[in-house]
């Protein structure tokens, strides 16, 4: 099957075809998560009728998998409206949820409107760990609670555990968690920027000798050997191949119709309320220049050994000011993974030496506070 | 339910599927399991006719009109591929009209 599916992403990217979209329908939500990059408040989301018309023309533009997101789906009354309007134009939808809200019948709801797939974030298998995340008290027990009804009605649930230092020690525990349910885990060790570009949140995210002992747990990450390998040697496929999907075969819409390549990607390309969402993904200057992009264009990440296996998220690399940039995150997994420092790594540590360096120097003297921060959590 | 009564009936798409249209071939992926079914031509032809109001034969009889086939022929492989369909849930058969549903049903 993945055959398949590759064959098919491999015709969609060469007919120009968006055959995934993300759509977040809302930013507003019940928990507070810690980690969470999004501002809450209503700025004014579509309506239902609204996103119905982008959902006819992103069927007429081919979009095959649809992945309605949030803030928290089922903040909006009329969700369940669209998501059938959605299925009706029988696109593949995957609902992301905290599955708070899901009770027996939006249990059913779902079922019978035939999702592909439901993904919930659970951050430990303790309600004190989860729930200190989410901010919500009582969370993990209903969000379990959603997730054992869904599962009842066989839809199928991924578990989606986002690793950080407050949760880490409990990732085999989601895991063994994930077992029981009898629903699948995933876990992502990445947090994202806040979209309005405070970076402060990234000090949760997990430390690199952390990382580096995710990366060596077969339990979390399957064949260790495989995924810490030194990286193979650079060829033309990696210098004339895309980064990744964005604006290439997958798109990105806001709840007030902002059109980007990727969620992680909040580069504006267009608005569905002013334009065609084909007239943008075909003629947006931005979106072209994002397709323009292979790896030998990039300044640093061309000459880097990793270059042929870093997961390098140019959204986050634009996040950090240069979407031509290497992406810190990314090169720290390369680094946690292979212990082979990467060019990013290697130029940064020799900017640090000047010529003439003097004994005592202030440091890092913009990062104090990063220890208190993170136990202030 | 043998293959020589298949063209008496009916045929009509699940709505337990998603389907898109790409570069001509028609992608279907059955949601209950996540299988996903590339589809030819004559293949998407018969997907596209399956309203529950024709019957296989019927359908047989435009494909060998649109691409010129022997009617045995066209009839033999549009039952192997109603037959495939339906194991995975993602073509109603029956012998009486299937009566269109909605997603409410
Ligand atoms: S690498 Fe980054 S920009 Fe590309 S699809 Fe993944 S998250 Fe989006
Ligand atoms: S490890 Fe860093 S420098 Fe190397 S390719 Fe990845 S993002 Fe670029």
């Amino acid at each position: 099957m993945s055959t398949l599916l590759e064959e098919m992403n491999q015709r969609a990217l060469q007919a120009g075809v968006p055959l995934s979209v993300q759509f977040d329908v809302t930013y507003r939500c019940n928990e507070r998560c810690v980690h969470c990059y999004l501002d809450h408040d209503d700025h004014g989301e579509l309506t239902a009728r609204e996103i119905m018309g982008v959902l006819d023309q992103l069927a007429e533009a081919g979009v095959f998998f649809l992945c309605f997101s949030g803030g928290e789906v089922l903040m909006r009354t009329d969700f369940f409206g669209i998501l059938e309007y959605a299925r009706r134009l029988l696109f593949c939808v995957k609902v992301k949820t905290n599955a708070f809200m899901i009770r027996e019948k939006e249990a059913d709801r779902l079922r019978e409107l035939g999702v592909q797939s439901v993904q919930v974030s659970i951050y430990s298998h303790r309600p004190e760990v989860h729930d200190a995340i989410t901010k919500l008290p009582g969370s993990l027990k209903r969000s379990l609670a959603g997730i054992r009804l869904l599962h009842a009605r066989k839809v199928k649930v991924v578990i989606v555990d986002v690793l950080m230092r407050q949760n880490l020690q409990d990732a085999l525990g989601v895991m063994a968690l994930a077992k029981e349910l009898g629903v699948e885990y995933t876990l992502d060790p990445t947090i994202t920027p806040r979209m309005d570009g405070d970076r402060s949140i990234l000090r949760l995210g997990i430390r690199q000798t952390d990382l580096r002992q995710v990366f060596r747990t077969p339990e979390l990450v399957g064949d260790v050997e495989e995924v810490c390998a030194p990286p193979r040697a650079v060829d033309d496929s990696a210098l004339d191949g895309v980064p990744c999907s964005a604006g290439h075969t997958f798109c990105y819409i806001s709840p007030y119709g902002d059109v980007y390549p990727c969620v992680q990607f909040p580069l504006p390309t267009g608005n569905v309320r002013h334009e065609r969402f084909l007239e943008i993904w075909k003629h947006s200057p931005q979106m072209n220049e994002v397709r323009s992009i292979h790896g030998r264009d990039l300044p640093t990440c061309s000459s880097c050994s990793h270059l042929g296996a870093c997961t390098r998220c140019p959204g986050l690399a634009y996040m950090q000011g240069d979407m031509l940039g290497p992406s810190t995150q990314d090169c720290e997994k390369s680094f946690a993974r292979t212990g082979i420092p990467s060019a990013h790594m290697l130029r940064r540590a020799a900017d640090r030496v000047p010529a003439s360096t003097g004994l005592v120097q202030i440091i890092g003297l913009q990062q104090p506070a990063a220890p208190a921060l993170a136990s202030a959590q | 339910m043998g293959v020589d009564h298949l063209s008496a009936l009916y045929i009509a798409r699940s709505r337990e599927v998603a389907a898109r249209v790409l570069g001509g071939e028609m992608m279907i992926m059955s949601v209950r399991d996540s299988r996903l079914f590339n589809l030819n031509q004559v293949a998407t032809m018969i997907w596209q006719a399956a309203d529950g109001a024709t019957t296989l034969e019927e359908i047989a009889q435009r494909i060998c009109v649109e691409y010129d086939v022997e009617p045995g022929q066209a009839l033999r492989d549009a039952e192997a591929f109603v037959q495939e369909l339906a194991r995975h849930g993602v073509l109603l058969v029956s012998d009486q009209p299937i009566q269109e549903r909605t997603l409410d049903d």
